[in-house]
This record gives structure tokens, sequence and C-alpha cells, in this order.
């Protein structure tokens, strides 16, 4: 007896099949040929990249271009390496995400089930929030970041990346909460929760995809992010700003294993985001169009 | 002064008016249906007595306290949805304790009220489960039970049972009705289903456009429905309605149908009073089972009049036979037994129970009342 199957897929040969695979192959590996050179250059000494073939593996394998690039590299002036502003990216991108996503998810709480008149206008404007190019408000921002006494610190940044982020954040959780019953909120007014005890108990829970997309969202852009950093970050840097002045820098040899150990680490936090939390982003842009 | 006292009450959106001077007094323990096609503004009626939409004039009391403006949670009603709107992320137990707790009673007191509960609608083993894992009618016992739980003075049911299937509603109606009985709690219930109007309620608000058309008990609406619209909404097949003339025969009023040859048949009316519109148009309203074959006539009825016509079309439904005439040139179908000879194209004696006839006036299609 023959079990039924659920595949959908259009069956095909077995020739067919290898080719396509073949041809998948050869992409994904065209595909991770940077990731190739980066990581293996990184390991070698400086004379074997400036000496010979960037492809090759090294014959001499090393951690220093890592260990100088995370702690004693020429950054600017200091020679401090990478961590430094490795924590301040921390430190900025954790409490900017966090606020951010939250301000977004309250807001999309109150645009699909507080509405109140004028509120598609609202969200229309938050919308357009999202359009603005960075360089438009680089001087405004200055001023009110000046007026706050923040400027070229920590919170002056965060309190820059959440602005900028709620419209993005706003847009999602609205979306996401645009398909989630109303009744549900109803029944629990009913029930006597109040405002923020609906949020927490009803519409939290169920959050969790569109969170994700938030986060994943919000993580990558505000840390790749440098022009905010580079123009507001004073004495507070992050880690894209750094990495430019470490791989820009004009005088001394040019130590490029050290670049791509720098390179590799300013990338690993978001690459770790994505890898957690990749299949939850996906499945969290495509709530809403499937049901179920 | 009613349990639940609706009073006046309008309701508008900016310039639109839907809701017109709604004035019904609910009695304790009593059901009350509000029954209406969709958009005639019985769920808004249903919402603004929970609260969840404002009240633009009128007042609305339970208990005699007027709690227009008083928060949902402070009217101590229930409510169930048609979606059910249980929590996806709570358990079935505590979606049921979740209006208790957020009322800060005590969880000794809460696991208590919801043992008896669950018990009362034998949900006692689904308590630990999410609601994802529910059939339909299991999540519709879950909902009843959130409202149960809470022993509010009035429980408000929207629609509650049009997402289960034929079988199942029919099978919850009798459940709701039987707890109805059991716990004697006042209610009100909307829905758009005429049937399940009649057979659950104690009394029935027939609205249409924002108005209550007719407010009565079911046989009230059933028999004497206050016009054309209650007449046709209520009942299924719906009322037949016959465009006749008043004539004067023998002293008595009849109703004279012109057949399809041009020759005036008569049915005798039992009201005398409709002697008042002799030679007048007027529009006469026949239950299909008010028009059977002799043998199924109305034993009890003390005017049954012959009929001999043409049938157009019969529909054996199993229970019943439905059988199509065209009289004055508009469908009108009799409920047979079953087995009735009947075939269409044939010539068939009727009999036309005219006690359950009723009349109305075809300009302003009120009944005629005696």
């Amino acid at each position: 007896m023959s079990a039924v199957t659920q595949d959908t897929a259009v069956s095909t040969g077995r020739i067919t099949r290898a080719f396509i695979y073949l041809v998948l192959i050869l992409f994904a590996l065209f595909y991770l040929l940077p990731l190739y050179v980066m990581g293996v250059n990184s390991l070698k000494p400086l004379q074997e990249i400036t000496g010979g073939n960037m492809m090759a593996l090294p014959s001499e394998w090393t951690l220093d271009p890592w260990r100088s690039a995370w702690s004693t590299a020429q950054i600017g002036v200091e020679p401090t390496g990478l961590k430094p502003y490795f924590l301040n990216s921390i430190l900025m991108v954790v409490p900017a995400v966090a606020i951010s996503t939250i301000i977004g998810a309250l807001n999309g709480y109150v645009l699909t089930k507080w509405r109140f008149r004028g509120d598609t206008w609202v969200f229309g404007l938050m919308l357009f929030s999202c359009f603005i190019p960075f360089q438009i408000v680089l001087i405004p921002m200055a001023v009110v970041l000046g007026k706050l006494g923040l400027a070229g610190t920590v919170p002056g940044l965060i309190l820059v990346h959440v602005v900028y982020g709620i419209g993005f954040t706003t847009l999602y959780f609205r979306n996401y909460y645009a398909s989630f019953p109303t009744e549900l909120v109803r029944a629990a007014m009913i029930d006597g929760a109040g405002f923020f005890r609906i949020f927490w108990r009803i519409l939290l829970p169920v959050s969790g995809p569109i969170a994700v997309v938030s986060v994943i969202w919000q993580f990558t852009n505000i840390w790749n992010d440098f022009l905010f950093g580079v123009s507001f970050g004073g004495t507070s840097q992050p880690m894209t700003v750094a990495l430019n002045n470490l791989v820009q820098s004009s005088t001394g040899v040019k130590e490029y294993n050290v670049h791509f150990a720098g390179a590799i680490l300013a990338a690993l936090p978001t690459l770790l985001v994505y890898i957690v939390a990749g299949r939850y982003f996906v499945r969290g842009l495509m709530a809403g169009s499937v049901k179920g | 002064m009613g349990f639940l006292d609706i009073r006046n009450v309008t309701k508008s959106y900016g310039p639109v008016e839907v809701l017109h001077r709604i004035d019904i007094a609910v009695e304790e323990g009593e059901f009350l249906v509000l029954v209406g096609p969709s958009g005639c503004g019985k769920s808004t009626l249903l919402n603004m007595i929970a609260g969840l939409e404002g009240i633009s004039g009128g007042e609305i009391a339970i208990k005699g306290r007027v709690v227009n403006g008083v928060h949902p949670s402070k009217r101590n009603i229930a409510m169930v949805f048609q979606s059910y709107a249980l929590y996806p992320n709570m358990t079935v137990g505590q979606n049921m304790t979740f209006g208790l707790e957020m009322h800060g009673v005590p969880k000794p007191e809460r696991d208590r009220a919801l043992a008896d509960v669950a018990k009362l609608l034998q949900i006692d083993h689904l308590l630990d489960r999410k609601p994802g894992q529910l059939s339909g009618g299991q999540r519709q016992r879950v909902a009843m039970g959130r409202a149960l739980v809470r022993n509010p003075d009035v429980f408000l049911f929207d629609e509650p049972l049009s997402n289960l299937d034929a079988k199942l509603r029919v099978d919850m109606r009798t459940e709701i009705k039987k707890l109805h009985q059991k716990l004697k709690t006042t209610i009100v219930y909307v829905t758009h289903d005429q049937i399940e109007a009649l057979t659950l309620s104690t009394r029935i608000a027939v609205m249409n456009k924002g108005h209550v058309q007719q407010l009565g008990t079911p046989k009230e609406i059933y028999d004497t429905p206050a016009n054309l619209f209650v007449a046709t909404f209520m009942g299924s097949p719906a009322m037949n309605i016959v465009p006749a003339t008043v004539v004067i025969e023998n002293g008595h009023p009849h109703a004279a149908i012109t057949d399809a040859d041009g020759t005036p048949r008569y049915l005798r009316f039992s009201q005398a009073n409709l002697a008042a519109w002799e030679g007048k148009p007027i529009l006469l309203g026949i239950r299909p089972e008010a028009i059977t074959d002799p043998e199924g006539a109305d034993r009890k009825s003390g005017n049954i009049q012959p009929f001999t016509y043409r049938v157009t079309v019969t529909e054996p439904a199993g229970s019943d036979t439905f059988v199509t005439m065209t009289l004055s040139g508009r469908d009108t179908i009799a409920r047979m037994r079953a087995d009735a000879n009947v075939a269409a194209g044939q010539t068939f004696d009727f009999a036309v129970n005219m006690e359950k006839a009723v009349a109305f006036d075809p300009t302003t299609e009120e009944r005629i009342t005696p």
C-alpha cells in the first residue's frame, strides 16, 4: 500500500533534478565567495596576502589579525582596536531596538484597536517618515541633539535611531494587529482589562513573529548605520565608524588581514541575529497573508 | 420598570441616525431576541447595552441603574461573541477565569466558580487545552462558560451560533434553551435567524432599518405580525402575501382573489371588522401551513375554506411536501403532509384555514387590526 504523499512540488526526472542542484550549488558557491575570501585572508600573515594568491588557503594559520583588529589596531589616533566601539554599538543598538519595537507595538495597538479621529492621518505621516532620506535630517537633528545636550553621546544616538525606526516598527505592528480580531479586545474590555492589561496579556503574547521581524530589521539597520554614527557619535562612535577608520587609514601599511578580521567582527552580530531568528523573520513577513 | 430598560435610545454616526428611539423593557429572567436582517441595528443595540458603543440619545438602565457612560466591565454583563473571541494564548481555564482575575477575585474562589461552570457545561476535561485545539462546538461552550463564570446580571449573545454547522447549531440551540430554563438568567440575544428567534425567546424584537417593527412573544409575532415586514421575515417558508379585494357575501367579508383566467374566488374572513374595507384592495397573508389538503386541516379551526386550484410545483422535503401555486400572479406555497397525493400540473382540493389569515393595508403595509 502506498502512503499518501503531501508533496505538492512538480515531479521531475532524475537528470533534471541533478542539473537543478548543480546550478543551485554553483550559485551558492559564487554567493559565498566573498565570505570565503574574508575568512581565509583574515587567518593569514600579511606577507601571504601581499605576496601571493588571495584565493589560496593560508600556508601558516594565525589568529593574530583577529587579536589585532579586536584590541590593538590603530583606530584614528588611538591603538585601541575595535573593542570599545563594539561596546558602543551594543550599548546603542540594544536599547534603540527595544525602545523602537515597544513604541511601534504600542502605536500599532492604538492605531488598530483604539481608533480615534484622524488616526489614518497619523499613520500616514508615520509611514511618510520611512521615506525621508537620512541626509535631510542631519542638520535639524544636530540642532535638536545639541539643545537636548545629547550631542556626541550614546543616548543621543539611541534617540536618533528610535525616532527614525518608529515609522517602520509602527507599520509592521499596525499591519499585524489589523488582522487581530477586535472582538478579542472587546471581550477583554468586558472582562475588565484596561488599556495596558489588554496589550500585555492579550496582544503581546501573540506578537512573536512580528516582534522578530521588527527586531531583525531594526537591529540590522541600526548596527549597520554609518551616517548617524559618524555625524552624532562624537566620542562614542559605533562599530561602523571605527571600521571605516581602520580600513580607510591613509598612513602606514595596509594590513588587509586585520581589515578582513575587523569587517567580519563588524558583521558578526547581524549574522548571528539572522541565524537565530531568520526563520521567524520569514514566518512573520508571511503572517496575515496566509491563515493558520 | 424592567430589569434591563432601554428607554428612547438612539444611535447616530455623525448626521446619520441608525437607531431610532428604541424602547424595550426586559424583565428579570427574560430571554429577549433581537432579530432582523443585516444592517438593521441589532448588533449596534447589543453593543450599546454592553457599553462597547456610545449612546447618542436616551438611556439604558440595568437593575434600575442608568449605565450610560459606565465602562463595560462595571455593568455586570457578560457577552458571547460570534467569533467566540477566546484568548488564543491562554488555556480554556485561564480564558474562563480571566474576567474574575481582572476583577480581583481571589484564586480559590475563581477555581471554585470555574469548576462549577465547567461541570455544568461538561467541559471539565478541556480546561488545560488551548482554544486552537478545540472544535467549533467546544469553543462555543467555552465562550458561554466564560460568560457564566462571572455570574452577571445580563447575558449578551451576539449571533453565537452562526459559525457552527447546521446540525451543531440545532444542538447548541437546545443547549442554550436548557441552560436558560435551568439558570433563569436574563438574556439578550442577537440573531438574523428567525428560527433561532422563535425557538429560544420568551420575547422577540423584530428590527428593520433601525426601528423595532414589533415586540412580542414568539406566538404574537408569528400569528399576528404587526406589518408586512414582520410577516415575511418571520417564518420559513415565508408567509404568502396575495393581493385581494374585500367583498361582502351573505353579510360576511370575503377576500376576492382573481384567478389566472379572470374568475374571482372567495375566501371568507373570520374577522368581521374587515367589512369596513368593502371594495378596497388589501394584501391577504396566509402562512403555508394554513393551506393544506382537506384531511390535514386543523380540526380545531372554525373557518376552513375549500379551495380548488392548479398546482405548479411540488417539493417533497421529507417531513412535509411544499406545493406551489400561482395566486393573483404571486407564487403561493402550501405545506402538505409528506404523503399528500399531489402532482404538479393537476388541480387539487386545498383547505385554507382562514382563522389564521391576516390582512394588510397595501399602502401603509400595517396589519389591519380587529
